[in-house]
């Protein structure tokens, strides 16, 4: 076994007993049985109660699997301890689903209610469930994200932390099945969307709202000028040559748009602010093909503070878009559908959001999102038109 | 495959797999080294009351969590780490700060890696050196995970073990893109730790940089009877066949395929990669309608059980499914539910609504869209229905020579430094696109024909071509 600091490596010789291109281990090898026997034979599933799913094979095999929810960063103290629970209630087989959630699978019910009576009784010292079972059918589920100040370097909010206490609020939505549909939360750091938070029916997206300072010291010396300036979708950047003769660029502070792909290209342009940055709130978008195509979301609010640690206005206005939705969506309505079905202006006005000129899409393509017909409702923002226009 | 040969090196049914024990790194003294007593009195070495704010409340904690490592880090001391014993405490202080200033202190990029590959490794520093040590170097290791994401506990233990001894002991299950992430090590580390991961686990690193990105599936046949494809097979086949474009840099930026089994799309492959394969069925859905009176008798939960935590009154066939499919292609007659597959676009709903009455059609096969991203630089963008239905068999010759090398091809030839294959679509067209891939335009590419009419001809097309003589002209219209 591997041991000291260079462990299996040779430096003098980098290249003995090196291993490459082997990819993936095989999954089979780390399928439990029950799911090798009957892979690609199987007929149908259902939730037995939030967090056990019963899944039937064509041979009436039935498996249980038992779901929870974590932190998507998780140290290898908490992976150990996730073993020890799979060694003793599922043969030493676990496996984690797209959004971060943990699954056991057993082959019984009674063994499912077991495990998840032990799943949620483990809590951290400071009083947070380990392992809350839920996440099933028509609930919140876990929230994919992105780094934030853990780890990235161009963030404009963190991600853990938001993460952690808009769970907290909608925890009762993670453990139970009340919603009209299912209900997807993602949250991306910055713009580069490394969690892809664009299809989901509640993002969070941190933002930034200053243009890059431009470390003329060092820019020269560290960047390719000619690709920071062809970085920029608004042509913001142009080089220019300082008066000792360094060469560097200039950002057009009106044109900019604060989307960091500068950044992305060039060190000596950061955006980060604590002024500047903040969160906005998408809404709407969904993934699956279900009923009607995969839609994206769309900003509802452009920016709400980084209110550290716990985020109050993020929080509070993701709880009262989740609370208005359940009570008045139809059943398998996403989102989305709902806002469409009753027109964008009356979500507005239900969820009690303000339509700041933010919100009117001046990006390439903007048009497409102008709405042009007689067919709307009337709401206070509409009458706030007629009455600012001096027409009423 | 893992290494070559040992194809089953983990698994739990045969005789001789490779056991935790055979490579563990750390005692059972040493994994059980502290008593709750300790963790609750634990201080860490930077004061952290901000953070600690996120302690609070019932979602699991992953301030508690990381405290817990740095206690057991400092417990299992300096001669038995590889890195910095303090490098959870120093995280956390740094988080504390960052949570005070409102801003992050991750240093832009740095080069790092192992000998051969240009991807895998992210470089990361942090800029206040001086006062975190232990987080000086954090860089990021990205670990192909397995179809499926399952696991067995020997592999799990063994994979924490080198994230513990190596690394700072904090990873990510798992990284956006589907990997294992082991975050934060030291560059001294990052050859012990690729050693260690292909001769103790038996896997490889993912991609990052301007490679493929590690391919990602959903659970599939392994555990759902709407897998309409082999998701884990095909995603495994495709990895190894493409592993030189993985891990080393021939891209004009990344690109990303994801294997969904089913058009609900449980890895949103439709939003997140360049090359998007959707399952799919071209007959017809198969009608227990036996089942279905279950479902219309109130015997069976609807939604596969996910709508019990309200009462959403009596099951009504025809309001929940009928009148909620998009192409109104079903009838219910109060005794028999027919479907008029032709006009079906599988959109999964009925099947979604009532899962043990109604299956997934047998003749399967894969819809392949491309082009989807996030908004930098142009906007987001969803992938594009370009082949309607392919079979997807092992090996999976037909897509990759039809489809995945001519737009490798493409790509490479044309794209642009940092474009994507859907910029490059936008930028030359969908007509550009099925020119490449030697294929007809049909009415399912766009969700309604275009409106301006600004309609480019190819000269051919055009009786004389563009070659005309003014003279000639003016014979006939004299200025």
């Amino acid at each position: 076994m591997s041991k000291g600091k260079l462990g299996y490596y040779n430096p003098q010789k980098p290249q003995e007993n090196r291993i490459t291109d082997i990819g993936p281990v095989h999954y089979m090898q780390l399928l439990p049985p029950s799911l090798r026997k009957n892979y690609g034979k199987w007929v149908s599933h259902r939730v037995i109660e939030p967090g056990i799913l019963m899944h039937v094979a064509e041979s009436g095999d039935k498996v249980y699997s038992v779901r929870c929810g974590g932190a998507r960063i998780m140290s290898v103290e908490h992976i150990r301890e996730i073993c020890d629970i799979a060694d003793k209630f599922a043969n030493g087989y676990v496996r984690w689903t797209t959004r971060n959630n943990v699954e056991f699978i057993v082959d019984s019910e009674q063994k499912a209610k077991d495990l998840k009576k032990e799943l949620d009784s483990r809590k951290f010292v400071a009083g947070s469930f380990k392992f809350p079972v839920g996440g099933t059918g028509n609930c919140i589920t876990n929230i994919v994200h992105t780094q934030g100040w853990i780890h990235c370097h161009t963030p404009a909010t963190d991600a853990s932390g938001p993460v952690k206490v808009v769970m907290d609020e909608l925890f009762d939505y993670f453990k139970s099945m009340t919603l009209p549909a299912k209900l997807r939360i993602s949250l991306a750091c910055c713009l580069n969307m490394c969690g892809a938070v664009h299809c989901s029916d509640i993002a969070m997206l941190g933002y930034h709202r200053k243009p890059p300072l431009e470390d003329h010291e060092v820019l020269g010396k560290v960047c390719e000028i000619p690709l920071v300036v062809a970085a920029c979708p608004l042509y913001a950047i142009k080089p220019i040559t300082l008066e000792d003769g360094r060469k560097s660029v200039t950002v057009n502070k009106e044109k900019c748009m604060y989307c960091g792909n500068c950044y992305t290209m060039c060190l000596a342009l950061p955006l980060a602010d604590s002024e500047g940055d903040g969160v906005a709130i998408l809404a709407g978008g969904k993934i699956s093909n279900r009923i009607n195509r995969p839609k994206f979301s769309k900003v509802i609010v452009p920016w709400l503070p980084n209110n550290r640690p716990r985020w109050p206005e993020v929080v509070s206005t993701i709880k009262r878009i989740v609370e208005v939705y359940a009570k008045e969506a139809n059943k398998y309505e996403r989102l989305g559908d709902w806002a469409e079905r009753i027109g964008w202006e009356r979500f507005f006005e239900k969820v009690g959001l303000e339509f700041s000129w933010h919100l009117l899409d001046d990006y390439r393509l903007a048009y497409d999102t102008f709405r042009t017909s007689t067919q709307f409702k009337y709401t206070d923002h509409a009458w706030a038109v007629s009455k600012a226009a001096g027409v009423i | 495959m893992g290494i070559p040969g040992q194809e089953k090196l983990w698994d739990k049914e045969e005789k001789g797999h490779r056991t935790y024990n055979d490579v563990r790194i750390f005692t059972d003294e040493q994994l059980n080294n502290y008593t709750e007593e300790e963790l609750k009195s634990f201080k860490n070495k930077h004061e952290i009351s901000m953070i600690e704010e996120l302690e609070k409340g019932p979602w699991p904690s992953f301030v508690s969590d990381l405290k817990r490592e740095a206690l057991h880090r400092r417990k299992l001391g300096q001669d038995n780490l590889m890195i910095a014993q303090e490098v959870a405490e120093d995280l956390l202080g740094l988080m504390e700060l960052s949570y005070k200033e409102g801003e992050t202190h991750w240093k832009h990029g740095g080069i790092v890696g192992v000998l051969g590959y240009g991807g895998g490794v992210i470089g990361r520093y942090c800029d206040q050196q001086q006062k975190f040590p232990a987080i000086a170097h954090f860089h990021t290791v990205r670990v192909a995970q397995p179809g499926g994401k399952f696991y067995t506990t020997d592999y799990l233990r063994t994979f924490a073990d080198i994230a513990e001894y190596r690394g700072s002991g904090i990873t990510n299950l798992h990284g956006s893109t589907g990997d294992m992430v082991i975050l934060g090590t030291f560059t001294d580390q990052l050859e012990p730790i690729f050693f260690d991961l292909t001769h103790d686990l038996g896997v490889d690193i993912g991609g990052s940089g301007s490679n493929l990105r590690t391919p990602s599936d959903c659970i599939g046949p392994a555990r759902c009877e709407f897998a309409c494809y082999d998701t884990l097979d095909m995603c495994y086949n495709l990895t190894m066949t493409y592993q030189d474009e993985l891990h080393r840099p021939a891209f004009p930026y990344k690109f990303k395929f994801k294997f969904d089994g089913c058009p609900n799309g449980c890895v949103a492959s439709i939003a997140r990669s360049d090359m998007a394969f959707i399952g799919t069925w071209k007959d017809d859905i198969r009608i227990n309608q036996d089942v279905v009176q279950e479902y219309v008798a109130n015997k069976i939960p609807r939604d596969g059980g996910g709508m019990t935590g309200r009462d959403w009154g009596k099951f009504d066939i025809q309001a929940e499914v009928i009148d909620l499919c998009p192409t109104k292609c079903m009838q219910w007659d109060g005794k028999k539910l027919t479907i008029n597959n032709a006009e079906c676009n599988r959109c999964m709903h009925c099947i979604n609504t009532m899962p043990e009455a109604l299956r997934i059609g047998k003749d399967t096969g894969v819809s392949i869209l491309l082009g989807a991203k996030a908004p930098i630089l142009e906007g987001a963008q969803m992938s594009v229905l370009t082949i309607p239905f392919a079979y997807a068999k092992n090996p999976y010759d037909n897509i990759k020579n039809g489809v995945i090398g001519k737009i490798f091809d493409w790509w490479i030839e044309e794209g642009k430094n940092r474009e994507r294959l859907g910029e490059l679509i936008q930028r030359m067209g969908l007509k550009t696109l099925i020119e490449v891939l030697g294929i007809p335009a049909m009415p399912q590419m766009v969700k309604e024909p275009r409106s301006n009419p600004y309609v480019f001809f190819k000269e051919e097309e055009v009786p004389g071509g563009w070659t005309r003589d003014i003279n000639e002209f003016r014979n006939r219209h004299p200025r």
